[in-house]
């Protein structure tokens, strides 16, 4: 991008060569390459060359017990997994988890986000303690979780249900899993949508006030559009981030019945099955999955992500 | 006076929204063995001897040695590395740069279950398996992304023609550096720092799939082991204080460092 600006005025002119850079404007770039090379070459070395690696490996019949009848086997290993009961099995259960949390907390973080930016009282408070969901280790979070609704030692499961164990029950575990991640990351959407709140002047609120508008017409008419950007940002990392689920499903049912993501299968065929060429498979499939709803998201809503917008084209 | 009454009850909701969960793992770890299965909110006898016992066994205060040795580490480069390329991304012009932008946001975003199955096997065939370096590397990777963001938002907000200033008053470039720049950009370097430090402790499922023994496990995967076939006969007691062990330095960042972890947040996310 930078590149094509800075050639561009050369190519304008009477002659086709581009103009020579001056001498302190090779160092700057000498420079910028320089300082950026160490973060690049590690961002790369650690996702690039394992993707890579992992589509190699999932053309192949790989299991780690039988480590002789390694073979190259093409594509079989994507019809044995896209064949699999159990991958739609987990791929739904990842898209529910995805969908419910992401909403919810879409509501909720900007109920905590407005309460945060405007209360006046125990602003601090209200802040840090918000933060505490968020700064926890999702495991600590998912043990709490776990022990509240276990019977006997939960204070939630002998109020809710003395004599059932929800956690047990497919429906019930899907949602104290959806509501832990709901808990453990509104608050990071929150502060997400409050840097957008940020945004609104203050003084087209007093106008909108001035002229007869209700609070959910400032809401809707003045504060939305504003806000526009940050939230297809907060909802592009959290749909993202969700997608990823594993913490809380690992310590809360261990994927039992039917509760498992496809992190968690990935990573049970992995440790349990010592299979690398369908955990890899997944590993694909996944990465696969997340770019689509990545693009998917950055072409629909045009070039809301950060980073794109002033970073590069300055 | 009715709207601060209703803005004061919104308030009470979120902190008890928030603080409840946490609240309930620290009522557990304090619990008797006798009383931790009676299912009230407040222990009805108080005991320190969770928190003796994990602490007599090498498979916790291992962990918690690896936990902070692991996390600080990463942290440390992750930070001297994004500081770098943030300082280039916010203060220079060279091409390339929008790459290096789009590949950490596409980093970011990067679900890292898919690298768990290649890094394993990568990892065991060049022996940083169960290793620190095996989960230090993972972590950087992760965190630069971060740290590259709130780096480059915190040090746009930098007057740098004060550096200018600096030299013209007869400094030179290491005073400029040391007496003005590095005073305006240390807050930024800091709260990243904290960022960061609070991502690598909270890894779960590459210091579950990348450790296989005691050497480099995590205290987060500890946790896990410490149920079923361990030495704790009942091992609630033993977890729920373990957890609250390792939730301890996510509260003091948060009583301390509130302000700036919520500048972090928001200046490196949202650019729109």
């Amino acid at each position: 991008m930078t590149a094509t600006e800075v050639r561009k005025p050369a190519r304008a002119g009477a002659k086709p060569r581009k103009a020579p850079l001056s001498e302190g404007k090779r160092q700057e770039r000498k420079l910028g390459w320089l300082l950026c090379a160490p973060a690049a070459i590690v961002m790369v070395a650690v996702t690039a060359y394992p993707i890579l690696y992992s589509f190699w490996l999932s053309l192949q019949r790989y299991d780690l017990k039988f480590p002789d009848e390694r073979k190259f086997i093409w594509f079989t290993n994507y019809v044995t997994v896209l064949s699999n009961g159990y991958w739609w099995t987990a791929f739904g259960v990842t898209m529910l988890i995805t969908v419910v949390s992401v909403a919810v907390e879409l509501v909720l973080g900007m109920g905590l986000a407005l309460v945060m930016h405007r209360t006046i009282i125990g602003r601090g408070l209200v802040r840090t303690s918000a933060l505490i969901p968020y700064g926890i280790v999702t495991v600590v979070a998912a043990f709490s979780w776990r022990y509240a609704w276990t019977p006997g030692t939960g204070y939630l499961a002998n109020l809710v249900s003395p004599d059932g164990a929800p956690l047990t029950e497919r429906a019930s575990a899907l949602a104290i899993v959806i509501a832990a991640e709901i808990w453990k990351t509104t608050p990071f959407m929150a502060l997400l949508l409050m840097a957008g709140l940020a945004l609104v002047p203050d003084d087209l609120l007093k106008a909108a006030s001035m002229d007869g508008a209700s609070w959910w017409q400032r809401f809707t008419k003045v504060m939305l559009p504003v806000m526009k950007p940050a939230i297809l940002v907060a909802l592009l990392f959290r749909t993202l981030d969700a997608l990823r689920v594993f913490d809380n499903i690992y310590v809360l049912t261990n994927g039992a019945n039917e509760t498992s993501s496809v992190s968690m299968i990935a990573y049970n065929n992995l440790m349990k099955g010592l299979n690398l060429g369908i955990g890899s498979t997944m590993s694909v499939l996944i990465f696969l999955t997340v770019a689509i709803i990545a693009f998917v998201f950055v072409k629909l809503f045009g070039t809301a992500a950060p980073g794109s917008s002033d970073d590069g084209r300055r | 006076m009715n709207s601060k009454l209703k803005w004061g009850v919104l308030d009470v909701i979120v902190v008890v929204f928030a603080l409840v969960p946490v609240l309930w793992i620290v009522s557990l770890s304090f619990k008797t063995t006798a009383t931790l299965t009676d299912g009230n909110f407040i222990p009805r006898e108080w005991t320190f001897d969770n928190y003796q016992l994990i602490f007599q066994t090498d498979q916790f205060v291992r962990a918690l040695i690896n936990s902070i040795g692991i996390a600080l580490i990463s942290t440390l480069i992750a930070v001297v590395l994004g500081t770098m390329a943030a300082y280039a991304i916010s203060r220079l012009d060279f091409p390339g740069k929008s790459l290096l932008v789009g590949v950490s946001l596409l980093i970011a975003m990067f679900p890292q279950v898919s690298l768990v199955s290649p890094l394993f096997n990568i990892e065991r065939n060049t022996g940083l398996f169960d290793t620190w370096p095996g989960l230090i590397l993972p972590y950087i990777t992760f965190a630069l992304p971060l740290a590259i963001y709130t780096l480059s938002a915190f040090f746009k907000q930098i007057p740098w023609d004060l550096e200018k200033a600096a030299k013209m008053d007869g400094a030179t470039q290491g005073e400029a550096f040391r007496k003005v720049i590095a005073p305006l950009a240390a807050p930024g370097v800091f709260t990243t720092a904290i960022l960061v430090f609070i991502f690598c402790w909270n890894d779960f499922l590459f210091a579950i799939s990348l450790t296989s023994t005691e050497q480099s496990r995590t205290v987060p995967v500890a946790l896990s082991f410490f149920t079923g076939a361990s030495q704790f006969e009942d091992p609630t007691g033993a977890i729920s204080a373990a957890a609250v062990v390792i939730t301890i330095p996510i509260i003091l960042f948060v009583l301390f460092f509130q302000r700036r972890i919520v500048a972090g947040l928001t200046s490196g996310a949202v650019k729109g």
